[in-house]
């Protein structure tokens, strides 16, 4: 009878040093998966660099022999395609926030503070239903639908402010791109893209402003835009900026929509109605790769670390703006 | 502003007046803005609907009736303007390296999430809760350039395979899925655990049995909507796994086709030629037409994952009072 009493015990106390063991185990697998995360993106720079080196050590020198798409007696060495590149990532990219962002306001706008409270839910969806749709679809209907619609719309542009430079047609022609394959097209496009993220940030900032700031500017008898001016958009500004800073990135990386509607070229130019005149790296890299040797992989690669480079840098400081306003919230 | 010399008391109509347009001129762009929101989504839906019907309307010999050959031939053998010709194999490709990234993903993604929700603590926590927001910023391209870096360090340079592809997409689904789970791991009341301590349950097992199972169906709407995310991805998947005509099964061997990656690819053809006007298997536009037709189907896997990620999160979860 005490045998069996011994031996329970024993079995009790062998459960309990397995749980604790598993237990141990399962903390220690937990923050292995976590550590995980940020040697991946350790990672993703290493490998990165890497491969991409034998093309940055030897940019000047006999890497134009190997690669034909780089010509340093053109002025197309390869650290002045990737002055080109980030010049044309940057101006689309910047083209596209300055469409999405007053857009995205209004549509938060509209679903926090102006939209029946039933539908909000409902509407709000809707607007994520657009960032639901693959970018290469948006680049098949961009290239195929939108472009010809919006090219009789340029070309008036053209024609009434093309005095402006960043609107100015070809000199030659007198003209502006007869296709529309141009660099307001993809901005526009990358545009309808990131106006979800902008949205939906902006939007959980502005549900968040305190309901009392709200009511007592109605109470002193502001009107609902007085209301939104005074108590939400104070409050959301940095939320608003980090909105857009997250849109940025996302613009900045966004590769088959201009690659399928841009006409592409090399070059500082702000002529955005002209074609063959930008290109962006994410398209570029998508352009070249499939038919790239060895050593034009590596250059690429190069191309690609810069983009990772710019965007980490991006969504840093913008998480970083964001992450600063839930610690004011805190306090609130 | 000029003191008011007139005899007339300032009207508080007129000030009011003012601010009544400006308050009405801004309900209206906000409406507006909301509008013009929804015109691309529903000109879009419209021209991939209208247009992805045409390749299902015309068959291998040219005949115009419904069809669904599109559904169930690949690639092989098919040039110029054949009739012929659909993307079987695109979505046996994407099933199988959407499948595997969804594989690695989520067991990583699920533990980091209840790593941050439940053990984590200090710089670590910090480190992570802030890196997985910035790589969910990753560019797509990025991703599939570093799958490819690292195949070509670990297998030798030009390695392009399925399992490549299911690498790059792991590094831009694991966030999304830490995002989704984190979140609702945070839903669980305490309570719950705290009665699970009370009843010497061991953390492991509080954290699996009660934690997680209280959790699951906010996490499987998380992880659906991260696959919805994730198949689409076009960019990645043309660098690190290139295109096939072909059947492959091998998610170790040689390139494979993808829905994404076929759109692309049937739309850079461009127009075929057919010398011969007369004979009927032979459409100039047949690659438009494949292009859309892909993109119908895409969509359609697309908003089927996000009408079923809705409706789990609709009968699964548990009731709350919020």
């Amino acid at each position: 009878m005490s045998q069996t009493d011994t031996r329970a015990d024993e079995s009790v106390q062998l459960t309990a040093d397995r749980r604790a063991f598993v237990n141990h185990g399962f903390t220690a697998l937990t923050t292995a998966a976590a550590s995980l995360i940020l040697v991946v993106l350790a990672a993703v720079a290493t490998f990165l660099l890497t491969e991409s080196w034998p093309a940055i050590t030897n940019a000047s020198g006999t890497l134009a022999e190997k690669v034909s798409w780089i010509k340093p007696e053109a002025g197309e060495s390869l650290i002045q395609i990737i002055g080109f590149l980030v010049f044309g990532t940057i101006l689309i990219a910047t083209i596209a926030l300055l469409i999405a962002t007053p857009l995205s306001i209004g549509i938060a706008l509209f679903i926090s503070h102006y939209a029946p409270r039933k539908l909000a839910a409902g509407l709000g969806y809707l607007i994520d239903l657009l960032a639901a749709i693959p970018s290469v679809v948006y680049g098949l209907w961009g290239a195929i639908v939108l472009v010809p619609v919006l090219q009789p719309f340029y070309a008036w542009l053209g024609q009434t402010i093309g005095w402006i430079p960043l609107f100015a047609p070809d000199p030659l022609t007198g003209e502006v791109s007869p296709t529309g394959r141009v660099a307001l097209s993809a901005g526009i496009v990358l545009a309808i893209m990131i106006i979800p993220i902008i949205t939906a940030v902006s939007r959980e900032v502005f549900l968040q402003t305190p309901k009392l700031h709200e009511e007592a500017a109605l109470a002193m008898g502001a009107t609902r835009w007085e209301m939104i001016r005074m108590a939400v958009f104070p409050f959301g500004r940095s939320g608003i900026i980090g909105a857009t800073m997250l849109g940025l990135g996302r613009a900045l990386g966004e590769t088959m929509a201009v690659y399928m509607i841009l006409s592409v070229g090399l070059g500082y130019s702000w002529n955005i109605l002209q074609s063959s005149e930008h290109n962006t790296i994410a398209s570029y890299i998508a352009g070249q790769f499939p038919e790239a040797n060895q050593y034009g992989v590596s250059a690429l690669i190069a191309m690609g670390l810069a983009l990772f480079i710019i965007t980490l840098l991006v969504n840093m400081l913008a998480r970083w703006i964001v992450s600063r306003r839930s610690e004011f919230s805190g306090a609130n | 502003m000029a003191k008011v010399t007139s005899a007339e008391p300032m009207s508080f109509g007129r000030i009011s007046t003012r601010r009544k347009a400006v308050n009405l001129a801004m309900t209206v762009l906000v409406y507006a803005a909301f509008a013009a929101a929804l015109v691309p989504l529903i000109w879009l839906s419209a021209t991939v609907i209208s247009r992805g019907v045409d390749r299902f309307m015309v068959n291998g010999a040219g005949e115009h009736v419904f069809n669904i050959e599109f559904l169930q031939q690949s690639m092989r053998g098919i040039y110029g303007g054949a009739t012929s010709g659909g993307i079987l194999h695109a979505i046996w490709g994407t099933l199988l390296i959407t499948g595997v990234a969804t594989l690695i993903s989520v067991p990583i993604g699920l533990l980091t999430a209840i790593y941050l929700v439940e053990y984590g603590k200090g710089k670590l926590k910090r480190a992570v809760t802030f890196f997985v927001d910035v790589m969910t910023g990753i560019p797509s391209i990025v991703a599939g350039l570093f799958a490819y870096a690292l195949f070509a360090i670990v297998f030798g340079p030009g390695t392009k395979n399925a399992m490549t592809g299911a690498i790059a997409l792991s590094v831009l689904m694991i966030p999304v899925v830490v995002r989704a789970s984190e979140e609702m791991l945070r839903l669980v009341p305490n309570e719950l655990r705290e009665a699970s301590y009370a009843l010497g349950v061991p953390k492991y097992l509080t954290v699996l049995k009660v934690v997680v199972r209280t959790a699951i169906a906010g996490i499987t709407t998380g992880v659906t909507l991260a696959i919805a995310r994730v198949i689409g991805e076009t960019a990645p998947l043309l660098i690190a796994v290139g295109v096939a005509d072909s059947m492959n099964f091998n998610i170790f061997d040689g390139r494979m086709m993808t829905l994404p990656v076929y759109i692309v690819t049937e739309w850079q053809k461009g127009s075929a030629v057919c010398t011969d006007i007369a004979n009927p298997a032979c459409l100039p536009h047949i690659t438009e037409y494949r292009a859309w037709g892909a993109a119908l189907v895409l969509i359609l896997v697309v908003m089927l994952l996000n009408l079923l990620a809705r409706l789990i999160s609709r009968y699964f979860s548990p009731k709350t009072g919020r």
